[in-house]
């Protein structure tokens, strides 16, 4: 067995001082292995986002370890830490975070720019990308003249271009029309066909459905575990598509 | 993350905002030409001064007749030395007695010459219809034209011969050849000064205008000459005394002082009824003074190039601030410290360098007009100094927001609204 692509032990954080003290995580324990697409439910003020930003390396926890693809994230540094969130993870916000006023292809090459990945090789990976999310059209056109949904697109090329060990959404349909969200729910169960390992949060069950595990969060601890497939199968959703 | 995508990274932050970033780049450029240009106008004024008292002469004491404060001895006819205006007993005149008595060389041996002078104002030369008005008249010796360093350049000089005899020659300066004779050479010929006949024997060499007064629009004739038809025999307006050299003004004066202290009556505590103009301390006055004074224009132009460099610090912060959230989204997708400092950093410097490198340009052109009749000399240390400063600031007051852009933690940065 390959090692896990995260594994997650007794993470715990607490916001603020003294009688605004919130404990947003109390002891999350959880292991992802690779090609899971794992899906984190839970009403809002569960933790949900606080446990996808520290695992996106983004905020810090207060106590716990956790690994990604087998590396001690609290013991890394500055540099370090720059380095794994540039290639070992993707992040897909909920509000998109592109960079403005640069257009569609420059927004998608920008990782690999701080990857340090030739200017030519840049080029071809990020057209591939975004020809992957179906917006080969639209590679030059800056964010505010794109459509939520197909900003989100470009945002998942972005995320994926660097082909990280942990694609992570943060409530990536949370801003789209029924149309959007399934595009792009379509494009993240593809790349989990593939072999990507993806966590999504989210707090819809139309969402959740397509992932191949559940975990639901409240008030900082995992209260359910279920898987609705296997983690070497194709995702649920495709499953049935395919009887169908 | 290679310099030159940093570098790429820089301007197209800059170019987003091109009228934030033209007016901050103006502030320096404003700052770092006004620094040049001001010292370099202190400068030319400085040489421009520095030139005008050389062309008086080299060292040379200039002695003439003070009335001021206790003048009161003089036009009342010899009036008794005991009045009121104080210790001083009677201020005489300088004669041509005066300038012999200079003019020894046991009493006085570090004066090498001695030339008596009686100037008349506003003569008026005709010569065949033409007629110029010769601001200065000057009756001497000959030993006038070394001392105050004004060469002949066609004809010759008047002799001593001409002075004994007082023969009416005269050597004319530049403007006055060219008002009276226009291309025509003017040695030989007659012309009449106040119905006087003066023969032109020399035309001076070109001096060149100092301020409002034209030094070439003079004519020099022999002393005896002078008085006997145009000023009388009165006396003398002043005395030029040549040193014997540069080493020896010091000495030329205190003998010049000690023999007209005799001469005139001074007592050690009374105050002189002449004055004596030193060339070589004039010159180290003037120049302290104008030193001053061209540190003053450039400390005021130091201010302005310090209030460029706070606004870039102000564009930068506001510049970061405005994109913490961008900041952020880097940062999360992997942008090391270093990659989003140097941005910043780069943005600072590309302003203040572009910024002082134009007022550098600005400045050099400035400097090529004449203002005031001051010459601008560039000083090569304070285009420099401008510049190195203007940089400096921008790398100084561009680190600090850009240390605070860097030093966010990515998800501190997100939450920016």
């Amino acid at each position: 067995m390959s090692v896990p692509v995260l594994e997650v032990r007794d993470l715990v954080k607490v916001h603020g001082e003294g009688d605004a003290r919130v404990r947003a995580l109390r002891g999350v324990c959880l292991t992802v292995e690779r090609g899971d697409y794992v899906a984190v439910m839970g009403a809002s003020g569960s933790g949900k986002s606080t446990l996808m930003n520290i695992l996106g390396c983004l905020d810090v926890p207060s106590s716990g370890s956790y690994l990604i693809d087998g590396t001690d994230v609290g013991a890394l540094g500055e540099r370090q830490l720059a380095i794994l969130r540039n290639r070992k993870i993707g992040f897909v916000f909920q509000s998109f975070n592109l960079i403005p006023r640069m257009s569609a292809l420059a927004n998608v090459e920008l990782p690999m720019a701080y990857g340090g990945v030739p200017a030519a090789e840049r080029r071809s990976r990020a057209l591939a990308a975004l020809e992957r999310v179906g917006l080969s059209e639209r590679v030059h056109h800056e964010p505010n003249e794109l459509s939520g949904g197909q900003q989100q697109r470009v945002a998942v090329a972005r995320a994926l271009v660097t082909a990280p060990a942990l694609l992570l959404a943060d409530e990536p349909t949370g801003n789209l029309d029924t149309r959007s969200t399934e595009d792009v729910l379509r494009i993240l169960d593809g790349l989990s066909a593939s072999g990507r390992t993806i966590v999504v949060i989210t707090h819809e069950d139309d969402v959740a459905a397509h992932a191949k595990r559940v975990i639901r969060l409240v008030d900082g601890q995992i209260v359910e575990d279920r898987r609705q497939a296997p983690v070497d199968g194709l995702p649920p959703r495709m499953t049935t598509e395919a009887a169908g | 993350m290679s310099r030159m995508e940093i570098l790429r990274f820089a301007l197209r932050g800059l170019a987003a905002n091109k009228l934030r970033s033209f007016l901050t780049t103006l502030g320096i450029l404003i700052g770092v030409a006004a620094v040049i240009m001001l010292v370099a106008f202190g400068e030319g004024a400085s040489q421009g001064i520095q030139q005008s008292i050389q062309r008086l002469g080299a060292n040379t004491l200039t002695v003439s007749a003070s009335f001021g404060g206790g003048g009161g001895g003089f036009g009342a006819g010899g009036g008794a030395g005991g009045r009121q205006e104080g210790p001083r007993t009677q201020a005489r005149q300088l004669t041509l007695e005066d300038a012999r008595a200079l003019a020894d060389p046991g009493q006085a041996p570090s004066v090498k010459s001695v030339s008596p002078v009686v100037t008349a104002n506003s003569a008026t030369a005709v010569y065949e219809g033409a007629d110029h008005t010769i601001s200065q008249l000057v009756g001497t010796y000959p030993s006038y034209f070394e001392a105050t360093n004004k060469p002949v350049e066609t004809g010759s000089y008047f002799v001593n011969d001409d002075v004994l005899a007082a023969r009416k020659v005269m050597v004319i300066g530049r403007t006055v050849a060219e008002e009276l004779f226009g291309a025509a050479s003017p040695v030989g010929r007659q012309v009449s000064v106040s119905g006087v006949p003066f023969t032109v024997v020399g035309v001076l060499k070109e001096a060149g205008s100092s301020g409002t007064q034209d030094a070439d629009d003079v004519a020099i004739v022999p002393l005896p000459a002078v008085q006997q038809s145009l000023t009388g025999f009165g006396p003398l307006g002043s005395i030029i005394v040549q040193a014997t050299g540069a080493g020896t003004t010091e000495s030329a004066q205190a003998e010049v002082t000690a023999i007209l202290n005799q001469r005139h009556g001074v007592t050690p505590a009374g105050t002189a009824d002449y004055r004596i103009l030193n060339q070589a301390t004039l010159q180290e006055t003037v120049s302290s003074t104008i030193g001053t004074f061209t540190a003053l224009l450039g400390a005021v132009a130091a201010i302005s190039l310090l209030v460029g460099g706070i606004g870039i610090t102000n564009i930068m912060l506001v510049t970061v601030t405005e994109r913490t959230r961008e900041i952020g989204i880097r940062k999360a997708i992997g942008a090391p410290r270093s990659a989003i400092l140097g941005q910043f950093l780069v943005e600072a410097t590309v302003l203040s360098l572009v910024g002082g490198l134009s007022g550098v340009l600005v400045a050099f052109a400035g400097t090529r007009f004449t203002v005031a009749g001051i010459e601008p000399v560039l000083v090569p240390s304070s285009i420099a100094l401008a510049l190195g400063v203007s940089v400096g600031i921008g790398l100084f007051f561009g680190s600090y927001p850009a240390n605070r852009a860097a030093r966010l933690r990515p998800i501190q940065a997100l939450r920016h609204e």
